[in-house]
Order: structure tokens, then C-alpha cells, then sequence
């Protein structure tokens, strides 16, 4: 109610373009219902999974695996699952994500073709749809990558990588958060003063140098916040390691790069579903 | 005096380092082209393998199939049956129902948010609606879709009592849960990036907030909050945990938005683990996500050029 009237016309007889005054409180209220509407989903999907979930939270939920064909006992092999490929996924992107916002930021300039192209492929692969991805992972790491080396390295009587496994999905999940890592990269990027680089070519540093030691240490704060951005998405995200990894229950942990796990997304999808 | 030592240079290292990190540089554009390849090289035995053409054709994905001989032709999903069908009718029908539910549910709710945000709210009060609204980008789709298939469907049924629990009307809704930040962030941006030099020269004519608001600012960054809707719909068609939990999956050809449905994506994700490697229906799971990749391409190159259209705009009437 506050800021309705800021400005009066000064002359009542000057023609003004806006004479008939509304004063948009009824705008307001529609408006403000719809972020009271929107906040009240939010606060009763959280309120409802704390509510419901908070008593069955103990230390033998945590840290037993599934009895009884998954009707009781705990979750530990999911959560341990969930943090190996996200363990896995975040060696492989962030290195290759820092390294794309280097390239498009330090050694391209912003209007070349290459650096558009580039941009295009980012906003693209942030669109597709995550069981896409899915079906990416079987057919290119599993069925090409994995079949590939099966048949060069094995006998090929059984897979060894050419069938579902982690590192399968964390490499599928890793393209998937590439452009989180990337934008968040960039945005630290642009705020390093362009005095700070002058500064270190002018004492004799090459680019290399100078990325090494003045870009990348201030950096370091928005890779993070890309890290804990894309933890966050390929930890939540359960389409793509359906078909690539992910399995219902097993009765050991994985050790191996080639080994199935279970995960925490796909473990509450089978709960629900089966 | 302290001298800062960089090491001798080696002109061979920054050769490599550059062409090494320009390498990586192009993992992001390679990750998409493969993904194009291999989703469609996968369905293309659709197109010339003789074996999987005597199961499945492209035609007989689009006109009605007969359920045996005399008997009525129907468009059905049925891969699994002795005679197989894979019409593609039910499918599209599904994935249209939820994404048309979740767009009149995100819409209205994600604009009328981004406007009371970037014109109403003070300054401390956007610092928390912002963030919050953001938050529910956070919560994972599986999640959505537990919390549909528990506790949203039961509301819903008590609500209007619909026969099915799970039906086009539920989805929708969760997915317009999972729509509605997408629209928010987009259209508040655009918003706030009206200039002031614009609103300044409405208020210096006479107008009050709300008519700097409705006559200048909303119709400035207009294309912005389009934009916003279109990159709604494509994350609406292309989420798959939701549909596949809420939905019901059942592929029926209704105009009922109380029955069950089920989307090309759900279709994907239930299917896929029980194919065998090389069939028809293996072909043609792939095709359902090349349709996919496609649409999804198509709506999202066309939200970001409107974007940067008017990015240019606004910046170029500064």
C-alpha cells in the first residue's frame, strides 16, 4: 500500500498520456497471492516430508543395508551409492568444466563463432531431457565404449564393461551437470579485474602462469559453488542411471569401477513403485 | 626487495596447455553432437532393418492398427503383446495432457510471482522470495513425484473424486510444481532488465508505479517472460520421474483428463530395462527420445533466441 502514488502531475490541464489513475492494488494482490500460493506448495511438500520422515530417521536406518527383501532395515548401500557416483561424476566434470569457461573466457573472445557455437551446444545439452541422457549412457558408454573394450581387451563370452555399472553412470551424469559447472565458472570469471591479469603479464607471466597462479585461486569460490550446484542436481536426478547403473538391491557395496550400485533416488522410485 | 619468480618459460607447455584446455573446451559441443548420433542410430534400424520393418514401420506408428483379423482398428500401445502395436496417438495424447495441466498451473502462478517480485516487493522482501521460489528447482524430480503419488493424489481424489487416483490432472500439477521456478527465474530477469531510463521517462510523463509498471516494464521484457513459458514447456514434456510415478501409465486415447496417461518419457523410462538389446521395440524406445531430443532442441533454441534478442534490446536502448 506503500508505494501506490510516487509521482503527481504537476498541471492538471496538460494533456498527460496517463490521466485516468489505477492505482494497481488489485495487480498487487493477484500477484502477491500467487507468491503466497507458490510458498505454501514449498512449505507443504517440505513441512510434509519432515513431518512424515523425521521419525524413521535413526542411526540403524543409516547405517544397515535392506532386510527382508527391502521391508526393513536400513539404507546405508544407497546413500553409499549416491555419494560414489557423485564422487565419481564430480572428478569428471569439474576439471572439463573449468577448462571449457577458461578457453571461452581467457582465449576466446566473447563474439568469436567458435565461442557461440560453443554456447549454443551448453544451453542445449542444459535442456535435454534427463532419460535422454539415459538412453545417451546405454548406447554410447555402454553399448560403444563398454562393448568396445570388452572385444578388444576380453574373450567376450560375458561383459566386463559393457553392461550397467558406475562409473557408466557417473559419466552420463557428468555431461548432464556440465553446464552448471561451466556457467557458475564463468561467473567467477567475470568478476576477476582485468588489472589483476595486466598485472601478472606485466611482471613477465604467460598466460599459462597467469591462469595457474592469479585466475584459477580466485576462481576457486564459484568452481566450488558450481561443485555443490552440480552434486546437488546429479545426486537428485534418477532418469539417467536407470538404465546405466543403478540396480534394485544388491547385496554388497561397489568397489569396483564396473560394479552396480544403488542409489538413493532410484531406491525411494523402486519403494514407491514396486 | 622480494622478487616474484615465474618460472622460465616453455613455450612447448603453453602450446599444449592451450590445446589441451581448448580439448576440453570442446567435450560440451562433441557430448551434444554424439548424443544426436547415437540416439538416432539407434532408432534408424526403423527405417531399413527388414526384420524390425516386418514388427514396426513409421506408418504403423501414425495410422490405426488392427488388434487381430475382423476385429476394429485401434490406436494402441501394446509392445509387449503377440501382436505387437506401438501407435504413437496414446503417447503424444499423454505427454500433451500433463504438459498442458502443468503450463495452466505454472503460468499463471510463475508470472504472477516474477511481477510481484520485480515490480511490488521491497527490496528485503525479493531478497526472500527470490531464493525461495528457487528453492523448489531444488527438490529432485523423484521426489515430486513420491510426493504426487502419495500424498497430492489423494488430496486431488478427495477433492473432485476422480475414478482413477492417478491421472493427467496429478501429474500435471507436480510437473507445474517442477515448471514454476523455470518461469519465475526467466521472467524476473527479464524484468529487472528493463533499464531505468525507460521507467524514468514514464514517471517524468506522469505515470504512478502501477502504470510504469503495466504500460512500460511488462510490455518491455514481454518476450522474456514468452521465453520463460516456452523453456517451461520443454522441461514439461521432457521430465520423466514425475510423469512416470503420477501419471498412472496407461496409454489411453481419451479426451478425459481424469483418466490415466502416459508420456513418451515415462514410456522410455518403464520400457526400456525389460527390452532386448537390438529389437523393434528397443528401435523404437529410441525414436520416442529422439522425438524428444528434437522437440527439446527446437524449444530451446528458440527461448534463447528470443532471450538474446532481447538482451540486445534492452541493452541497445540504454
Amino acid at each position: 500500500m506503500t508505494q501506490t502514488t510516487i509521482q503527481k502531475p504537476v498541471q492538471k490541464d496538460i494533456t498527460s498520456h496517463f490521466t485516468k489513475k489505477s492505482s494497481g492494488i488489485i495487480p498487487k494482490t493477484i500477484t502477491l497471492s500467487s507468491v503466497i500460493f507458490i510458498l505454501a506448495i514449498l512449505g507443504f511438500i517440505l513441512a510434509d516430508i519432515i513431518y512424515n520422515g523425521a521419525g524413521t530417521i535413526s542411526w540403524d536406518f543409516l547405517s544397515l543395508p535392506p532386510e527382508n527383501g527391502m521391508e526393513s532395515g536400513g539404507i546405508f548401500p544407497a546413500i553409499f551409492g549416491t555419494a560414489a557416483l557423485v564422487l565419481l561424476m564430480t572428478v569428471a566434470v569439474i576439471p572439463v568444466g573449468v577448462m571449457t569457461a577458461l578457453y571461452l573466457h581467457e582465449y576466446r573472445s566473447s563474439t568469436s563463432k567458435i565461442t557461440r557455437i560453443i554456447r549454443i551446444a551448453i544451453n542445449n545439452l542444459a535442456s535435454i531431457p534427463s532419460i535422454v541422457f539415459g538412453l545417451f549412457g546405454l548406447g554410447f558408454f555402454i553399448g560403444f565404449i563398454g562393448g568396445g573394450i570388452d572385444s578388444m581387451f576380453y574373450d567376450g563370452s560375458r561383459p566386463v564393461w559393457g553392461q550397467p555399472a558406475i562409473i557408466w553412470s557417473a559419466l552420463t551424469m557428468s555431461l548432464l551437470t556440465l553446464p552448471v559447472v561451466i556457467i557458475s565458472t564463468e561467473e567467477a570469471l567475470r568478476t576477476i579485474p582485468q588489472e589483476m591479469k595486466d598485472a601478472s603479464y606485466a611482471l613477465g607471466a604467460t598466460k599459462l602462469q597467469t591462469i595457474r597462479k592469479i585466475i584459477l585461486p580466485q576462481a576457486m569460490p564459484g568452481i566450488l559453488t558450481g561443485a555443490i550446484l552440480a552434486i546437488n542436481r546429479g545426486a537428485g536426478e534418477v532418469a539417467p542411471i536407470m538404465f546405466t547403473g543403478a540396480a534394485y538391491y544388491l547385496p554388497y557395496l561397489p568397489h569396483k569401477l564396473n560394479d552396480q550400485f544403488m542409489e538413493m533416488g532410484y531406491h525411494i522410485f523402486v519403494m514407491a513403485t514396486q | 626487495m622480494k622478487k616474484y619468480n615465474f618460472k622460465k618459460k616453455s613455450k612447448i607447455a603453453e602450446f599444449l596447455g592451450e590445446k589441451f584446455i581448448a580439448v576440453n573446451a570442446y567435450i560440451a559441443l562433441a557430448a551434444v553432437l554424439l548424443i544426436f548420433i547415437f540416439i538416432f542410430k539407434e532408432a534408424l534400424p526403423l527405417f531399413y532393418d527388414d526384420y524390425v520393418q516386418d514388427e514396426v514401420t513409421l506408418k504403423k506408428m501414425i495410422v490405426k492398427q488392427p488388434f487381430a483379423e475382423g476385429r476394429e482398428a485401434k490406436f494402441s500401445w501394446q509392445p509387449n503383446s503377440d501382436n505387437p502395436r506401438y501407435s504413437l496417438l496414446p503417447l503424444f495424447i499423454g505427454t500433451l495432457k500433463a504438459s498442458i495441466i502443468a503450463m495452466l498451473f505454472a503460468i499463471p502462478l510463475g508470472i504472477g510471482g516474477a511481477i510481484y517480485s520485480s515490480q511490488f516487493a521491497s527490496k528485503r522482501m525479493r531478497e526472500f522470495i527470490k531464493p525461495a521460489i528457487e528453492m523448489l528447482s531444488g527438490i529432485p524430480s523423484v521426489v515430486l513425484g513420491f510426493f504426487a503419488l502419495i500424498v497430492l493424489a489423494s488430496i486431488l481424489q478427495n477433492l473432485f473424486g476422480f475414478t482413477y487416483r492417478l491421472n493427467a490432472i496429478n501429474a500435471g500439477i507436480a510437473l507445474g510444481i517442477a515448471v514454476i521456478p523455470i518461469i519465475f527465474t526467466i521472467s524476473e530477469d527479464a524484468l529487472t532488465s528493463v533499464p531505468e531510463s525507460l521507467k524514468d521517462a514514464a514517471l517524468a510523463l506522469g505515470a504512478n508505479q502501477w502504470q510504469v509498471s503495466s504500460t512500460v516494464t511488462l510490455p518491455a521484457a514481454m518476450p522474456g517472460i514468452a521465453a520463460g513459458v516456452i523453456l517451461g514447456f520443454g522441461r514439461a514434456v521432457g521430465e520423466t520421474m514425475i510423469v512416470l510415478m503420477a501419471s498412472g501409465n496407461a496409454a489411453i486415447v481419451s479426451a478425459s483428463f481424469a483418466d490415466s496417461i502416459r508420456t513418451f518419457s515415462a514410456t522410455i523410462a518403464s520400457e526400456l530395462a525389460e527390452v532386448v538389446f537390438g529389437s523393434a521395440h528397443y528401435a523404437v524406445l529410441f525414436f520416442l527420445g529422439s522425438l524428444l531430443f528434437l522437440f527439446t532442441f527446437i524449444i530451446n533454441t528458440s527461448g534463447d533466441i528470443i532471450l538474446i534478442k532481447l538482451k540486445e534490446k534492452l541493452q541497445g536502448g540504454r
